[in-house]
């Protein structure tokens, strides 16, 4: 662009090489700027491609197409965020990582394997009392995927521990609010299938239909969105095929005017 | 590229001479030799003053120094002997593994910190070793195992990350020192192509060396260059592979030590061949009939041969025996303690691997350490019908395929989570079980719900597969009531009926507007949540 407005410059000349030595003040001001954020690539997350891989569903939705090593992804709803949860982990730790969940005395853990995450490779600390916070950095310094629920933290225990993944390269996974995450999946209900609203329904609970919706860091402010099974048919994550496939990837706002 | 960690070896020169005259009582001015096949294999520093050397011939060498004390080789007795050397080192410093009789190595980063500096643990160390047994050591320490055994033959102390440059300027020769490993065919190869110093070999890109020279050399190419003779993926061996040999009667006696020694090493290996592993490291380990645990590692330059590890048993007990005063032993253990695989050296194809598992394992050993041992578990799946039933908890560091298959006592009444439940061996088919998804939220100790119809009355079960009426509102732990979208079931369940905690009840999945879904239990004549579908 710079050399392009120099080129002209040097035709039309007078006027124009005011254009060109603004051209090369803005270029100057740019490498400055470039220098400047030179030294800050390791603090950035995921900036080593090091991304951790979703079920292909969640890794159409999610940025850099699974979880960045070193970020925070928030996981909220008042339905489906267990799930939500678990599908996040399965793949990764069918793929050989480790994962952590803290403060979850009842998780499912037969859920958890029907989601697909490996239970030898999954460990539980259900009561971590007042440790929480010591107990969440200690995991992190070991084990790739923690998730932590319980209460809610202060926000300097928030930054410590946000702090520590991303040294470690971990992925922390708050289930609940968590201010401040790269990453915040709010699952929405959709609907469960296979029984019946009248009475006398012979099915049985099958699929549930959600809405997962993204917002945080590297997303349009509007955030995205995708209609997913989960669970899907025997647990795990998927597609929701009936629901509008061309949802993904477009703005709420537009989806819904639409 | 990792460094070896900085290792100190203490090497005894002309070990086998040096045992060998101490068993013949021999005084040390006089030159001696042990010789084999009509060869002399180590001879003692008077002798070699004459003119002997090793590889002579026996009549050569007694030309040579006419006063030579021939003596026969007996790798039994220089383990014997060596014996007192390893204990006046342990009880200095930790670690010491036998490298062969004559020559130990340790880490030294722990002695180092605890006298003062690595020379001063050395030092210390050698004055140890000729006080308590009597025996004249030289001390090298280096990065790896390979450089210090050979500073230790110079009685140097190479300072930190010069090992490489130690190495440089060493004769190819060096690689074809240990007595266990024959690279001579290498070595003479390497001087014929006039590379003559470990660092013009150093200096050859490795994957040339692969291809040209085979495996063998890729491991000497490593040493040369001062790195790590094994590839750097080491697994910790699973406990499984350890071979116990109870001794009935306790053995007392050399010649029967040698037997057990035998056929307890060709069960080893033949563990370790079914794993498509070999061991570069053995743990030998005894047990005394007063009692008392004995282990000693051993580590090996190269995998170990069936023979190889007998022998070393054979030599580890024998000194145990020997020493005296520890009484017979009554238990055997192997423990392969470092292992590699078969093919003795494949470079790792895919990095690190298991390197995370230990990383995840040390981080919650910590949790443990700061909530007790039993507040970290994992999960194993069991048979069973209920979503709770179907998991066992295992701590952290037990065996979990032990715990999948045990089969706990009843315990009392409370269904409790996996504790209070019985769980039998799981073979696929539970009819009666939950199909997929199960519930992704299961409470410790369910809660109690009200599920009520249109009039506000409670729901009970007719027959175990027959509501009273249409359930309409459902309020779960004493909540607000919301209205019920839908249900399925119930279905009856009756297990365990001649326990006295066995269940008869029946299930029902209740669908609520909300979109909330609940497992519910009915348990005389009371509903309970046994699951929530989060």
């Amino acid at each position: 662009m710079g050399e392009g407005a120099a080129a002209t410059g040097s035709v039309v000349g007078g006027e124009a090489d005011t254009a060109h030595r603004l051209a090369t003040a803005r270029g100057l001001l740019r490498r400055l700027e470039d220098r400047a954020a030179g030294p800050r690539p390791a603090a950035e997350p995921g900036a080593d491609g090091r991304v951790l891989p979703v079920g292909a569903p969640l890794a159409t939705l999610l940025p850099g197409g699974g979880l960045r090593r070193g970020t925070t992804v928030a996981v909220t709803g008042t339905v489906g965020a267990t799930s939500l949860v678990l599908a996040l982990l399965a793949e990764a730790s069918d793929g050989g990582a480790w994962a952590g969940v803290i403060g979850r005395p009842d998780l499912g853990l037969v859920a958890a394997a029907e989601a697909g995450v490996a239970l030898e490779r999954l460990a539980l600390v259900p009561y971590p009392g007042a440790d929480l916070v010591a107990v969440t950095a200690a995991l992190l310094d070991g084990l790739d995927l923690v998730v932590v629920a319980g209460r809610v933290l202060h926000s300097s225990d928030r930054a410590r521990l946000a702090a520590r993944a991303r040294q470690r390269g971990a992925v922390l996974l708050p289930l609940g609010p968590w201010p401040g995450a790269d990453l915040e999946l709010t699952c929405e209900q959709g609907g469960w299938r296979g029984v019946g609203a009248g009475s006398g329904d012979v099915g049985r609970l099958r699929t549930r239909r959600v809405c997962v919706r993204l917002r945080g860091r590297g997303v349009a402010p509007a955030g995205r969105s995708a209609r997913l099974l989960l669970p899907g048919v025997a647990g795990r994550l998927a597609v929701d095929v009936e629901g509008d496939a061309s949802a993904v990837d477009r703005p709420i706002a537009d989806r819904e005017a639409g | 590229m990792t460094v070896p960690v900085r290792v100190l070896a203490l090497w005894s020169p002309d070990w086998p001479v040096t045992a060998a005259a101490r068993a013949a009582h021999l005084t040390p001015d006089r030159p001696a030799a042990v010789v084999v096949a009509n060869r002399v294999l180590a001879c003692s520093a008077v002798a070699r003053a004459a003119g002997v050397r090793r590889g002579l011939r026996r009549r050569e060498a007694q030309a040579r120094c006419p006063e030579l004390v021939v003596l026969a080789r007996d790798a039994d007795r220089d383990a014997r002997m060596f014996e007192p050397v390893v204990e006046a080192v342990e009880e200095l410093a930790p670690g010491v593994e036998v490298i062969r009789p004559g020559l130990l190595a340790l880490p030294v980063q722990g002695p180092a910190g605890y006298f003062g500096g690595e020379l001063a643990a050395a030092e210390r160390l050698v004055d140890q070793v000729a006080g308590r047994a009597g025996v004249e050591c030289q001390a090298g320490i280096a990065e790896g195992l390979f450089a210090a055994v050979l500073a230790a033959r110079r009685g140097v102390a190479v300072a930190p990350g010069d090992t490489p440059a130690f190495l440089a300027p060493l004769e190819v020769e060096e690689l074809d020192r240990e007595p266990e490993v024959d690279r001579s065919e290498l070595v003479g190869l390497l001087s014929r192509l006039g590379l003559r110093s470990l660092g013009a070999f150093g200096a050859l890109a490795a994957g040339d060396v692969a291809s040209r020279f085979g495996a063998d050399a890729v491991l000497a190419h490593r040493l040369a260059r001062g790195l790590d003779p094994r590839p750097p993926v080491r697994r910790w061996p699973p406990a499984e592979l350890a071979v116990e040999l109870e001794l009935d009667p306790p053995v007392d006696r050399v010649d029967a030590a040698a037997f057990a020694a035998r056929t307890l090493a060709q069960r080893l290996h033949g563990v370790l061949a079914a794993h498509g592993l070999s061991c570069t490291r053995l743990g030998v380990g005894a047990r005394t009939t007063s009692g008392e645990e004995l282990h000693r590692v051993w580590r090996c330059a190269e995998p170990l041969t069936p023979s190889g590890t007998a022998d070393r048993v054979r030599w580890q007990l024998d000194s145990w025996l020997v020493r005296g005063g520890r009484g017979a032993v009554d238990r055997l253990q192997l423990v392969p303690e470092e292992t590699v695989g078969a093919g003795a050296l494949q470079l790792g194809l895919w990095g690190d691997v298991g390197e995370a598992d230990e990383r995840a394992g040390r981080a919650l050993v910590r949790v443990q350490a700061l909530l007790g041992p039993e507040a970290v578990v994992t999960a194993v799946l069991t048979g069973g019908r209920e979503p709770a039933e179907r998991v066992r908890l295992v701590p952290w560091g037990d065996d979990r395929d032990e715990a999948a298959s045990r089969v706990p006592a009843a315990s009392g009444g409370e269904a409790g989570r996996a504790s209070g439940s019985p769980v039998r061996e799981p073979p696929p088919p539970w009819p009666g079980r939950l199909p997929a998804p199960s519930p992704a939220v299961v409470p410790p100790d369910p809660l109690p719900a009200d599920l009520c119809d249109a009039a506000g009355d409670p729901v009970h079960l007719a027959t175990p597969d027959l509501l009273t009426a249409a359930p309409r509102t459902l309020a779960v732990d004493g909540g607000p009531p919301r209205d019920v979208h839908g249900w399925a079931g119930p279905w009856p369940v009756a297990q365990r009926w001649w326990a006295p905690d066995g269940m008869a009840g029946s299930r029902l999945q209740v669908l609520r507007a909300d979109g909330a879904a609940f497992l519910l239990f009915a348990r005389a004549g009371r509903w309970e949540v046994a699951g929530v579908y989060d």
